[in-house]
């Protein structure tokens, strides 16, 4: 925020009013014994206690990974289904500032506030599983580029995604701050940002199941292929969706009193709409799941234990809310579409874990199964950034309508 | 710092690269005609399990020294102390050990994963772990196919852990420690290509001791370690999956297919933009 404040340091005066308004902006707002605190302040605190441990002691020392199992939950479940859930956002800039499907508009900020809480989180969630956390400046600024890594170029994407969608959000934030120069200049910038943000996370969404290409040996054959990437990319437009879906309507039953009437009625629709993208969406990548299985010819492997679990995933995550999301689409129902979105997030979690943590090794003679202290850990992380989110939408104009004034200078 | 003109291009040259990952990065890892690679060749006939490798590794490389035998039947591991172990398997031609440790591939997976160049593959042939580059990540414990690199889970300044050939060692013109010390003449250091010959030459002058296979002269593109057998290999526990070219070319497609996304996309998006800009929203905006 601090190159928001250079923008408006012009204006002496309006500086120090600027300060004070930002201290009381800091100050709790609501109720503070919600049930949603004091369930999420214990963990939060007890997952500070364990990443103190870590440091401390060394990742062993919380975790189950093993020289076998070298990525656990921190790296399947934070990073790798996290982001596919984040993927909302450049779906929805793709279809709100690309195609100019307008009706959408009113869902862009909130999402891509979400997608960059996401960001920042998931990949803060990175650096808790990093060894050497300190290092991790040497692939940024170039005194060791590996370039022929994955990784690093999944890396770098998060890092220029964030910004790019920091710029997204940015007008928010100069409308909260009152910055109307600085409103208009950032919002100029908002095409070239989601178009660079589109081409980033084509790259990284798919990047992440490129990640995963040289364990050819190790992860089970049904989850294994080349395709990887493509599936990972196509799953995660309907995984962002499902997310901003289910996002949505908690949004909308929390925040009520920020959401102007005419939102409202809007979001039915929108949820509508969302059901039928999603629905065209699964079906493409149910679609390309058939080749994959059909090329790899791994007919005789559904006839055991790790088969029943893959076809458990096609047929009840993902052919089973795609034909909810079309149903429901016809009938214009919208809780059966909540529903859908709901059995959709779980198939995505299992998905992305089947490939990452438990179809990694799937042979070996002992698994490994994350210690609740991970879990505690992911939770907090969580717990982190829906308490950041709040802040957030509780000040700014995200689910509110911008400020007069922001209509005048356009 | 003042960023002159020169220095700018540098930088969004740099940043360019970053982002699109270009060719000759990956194409370069080392063409195996022109760099005579050094190697080691492991002969498990000749192998009397006497330990002598581990004892003078874990002297070389300051490491506590082995506290259990090998066992027939036992699988005893590498791990971030010990990085080789012998053990001895109970096969069709009786007991045979064997030797294992970091292949040091031609191209290998750890070193194509390691977005920080901390694995590196040296020109003489060598795969070594660089402390002050590595972060940490274990992508290269991820990618190794025969799961060599270990990581210490239990340090909060944790190091990767895995055999480099004696690097330093061979810089001073030595031998590395387990093939200087090993008095059965199992381990012969030398160029890979002449150490293919020799192999070759055992099995030729004596087919009924060995299979006719040389593990590692194909194995992930080709490593740098070498083993002759009594028997085939799966007897001895190996990794027989292994494909035939090197690992590093799985995510070759993918990294390929970068810059031309990124000079697609965006060329694409705009055109969209372009032609759907007057589209009338359906539902009224008074806006
Ligand atoms: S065996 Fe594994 S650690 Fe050794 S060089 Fe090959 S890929 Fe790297
Ligand atoms: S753990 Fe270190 S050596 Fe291994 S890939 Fe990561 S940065 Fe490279």
């Amino acid at each position: 925020m601090s190159n928001m404040d250079s923008f408006t340091i012009a204006k002496d005066q309006e500086n120090k009013n600027l300060w004070r308004f930002l201290l009381s902006e800091f100050k709790p707002k609501g109720k503070i014994f919600t049930p949603f605190n004091i369930i999420s302040v214990p963990i939060m605190i007890l997952g500070l206690a364990l990443i103190v441990i870590r440091f401390w002691k060394g990742i062993g020392s919380i975790t189950n990974l093993t020289q076998e199992v070298p990525w656990g939950l921190w790296i399947g479940f934070d990073v790798v289904t996290g982001v596919a859930f984040a993927g909302g956002a450049y779906v929805l800039t793709f279809m709100v500032y690309i195609l100019n499907m307008k009706n959408y508009h009113s869902i862009v900020r909130v999402t891509v506030l979400n997608g960059f809480l996401a960001y920042v989180f998931y990949a803060g969630a990175l650096l808790l599983d990093l060894g050497r956390p300190w290092n991790v400046i040497n692939p940024i600024i170039g005194n060791s580029f590996g370039t022929s890594s994955v990784l690093f170029l999944v890396a770098w994407h998060f890092l220029l995604y964030m910004i790019a969608q920091l710029i997204e959000f940015s007008p928010a934030i100069a409308e909260w701050l009152g910055a109307r120069r600085a409103r208009k200049i950032l919002s100029s910038m908002t095409i070239a940002a989601v178009i660079f943000g589109i081409t980033l996370s084509t790259l990284h969404q798919s990047g992440l199941g490129a990640l995963y290409l040289m364990a050819k040996d190790k992860i089970h054959p049904l989850w294994y292929s080349e395709f990887i990437p493509i599936l990972f990319f196509v799953s995660s437009i309907f995984a962002g969706l499902s997310m901003v879906i289910f996002e949505g309507s908690i949004s909308h039953k929390v925040f009520s009193d920020q959401i102007s009437e005419k939102n409202h009625q809007a979001h039915t629709k929108i949820i509508h709409g969302l059901s039928k993208i999603c629905a065209g969406a699964m079906f493409a990548y149910f679609f390309l799941q058939v080749l994959v299985f059909v090329h790899g010819k791994h007919w005789t492997m559904l006839n055991t234990a790790m088969g029943y679990w893959y076809l458990t995933e096609m047929i009840g995550f993902v052919i089973c809310p795609m034909l909810l999301f079309f149903f429901s689409y016809r009938k214009n129902n919208i809780l059966l579409i909540k529903v859908a979105s709901v059995i959709t997030m779980v198939g995505i979690i299992i998905n992305r874990l089947n490939v990452s943590v438990i179809g990694f090794k799937w042979d070996a003679a002992s698994h490994y199964y994350p210690t609740w202290m991970e879990i505690v850990v992911t939770l907090a992380v969580i717990f982190t950034e829906i308490w950041i989110f709040r802040w957030v939408i509780n000040r700014m104009p995200v689910l509110r309508d911008s400020p007069s004034w922001v209509k005048n200078i356009k | 710092m003042r960023i002159d003109r020169r220095n700018f291009f540098r930088v969004i040259g740099v940043t360019g690269a970053a982002l699109t990952i270009g060719k000759d990065t990956i194409a370069t890892p080392k063409n195996e005609n022109e760099i005579e690679f050094n190697g080691i060749l492991y002969d498990s006939t000749r192998c009397v399990g006497c330990q002598t490798c581990e004892y003078s590794c874990a002297e070389a490389n300051h490491l506590p020294e082995p506290v259990d035998a090998p066992e027939i039947g036992v699988l005893r591991k590498t791990d971030e102390s010990r990085r080789t172990v012998i053990n001895g398997y109970n096969t069709s031609k009786g007991e045979v050990y064997v030797k294992r440790q970091c292949m040091h591939c031609n191209m290998p997976a750890c070193t194509a994963a390691c977005l920080t160049q901390a694995m590196h593959k040296t020109k003489e042939g060598p795969v070594i772990w660089r402390e002050e580059k590595c972060m940490g990540c274990r992508y290269c414990m991820v990618s190794c196919p025969f799961d060599v690199p270990k990581f210490e889970y239990h340090s909060p300044n944790p190091k990767i852990t895995k055999c480099d050939m004696c690097y330093d060692r061979q810089l001073e013109g030595k031998l590395p420690a387990c093939v200087e010390k090993c008095e059965a003449e199992a381990l012969v250091f030398g160029k890979r290509r002449d150490l293919i010959k020799e192999a070759r030459r055992r099995i030729h002058e004596n087919p009924d001791l060995y299979v006719d296979h040389i593990y590692g002269e194909e194995e992930a593109g080709g490593t740098g370690f070498l083993y002759l057998s009594p028997v085939p290999f799966e007897e001895l526990g190996f990794n027989t999956k292994v494909q035939k070219i090197s690992y590093p070319e799985l995510s070759k497609g993918f990294l390929y297919s970068v810059p031309t996304v990124f000079v697609l996309w965006p060329a694409l998006l705009l055109g969209i933009q372009e032609a759907t800009k007057n589209n009338k929203p359906k539902i009224e905006e008074n806006e």
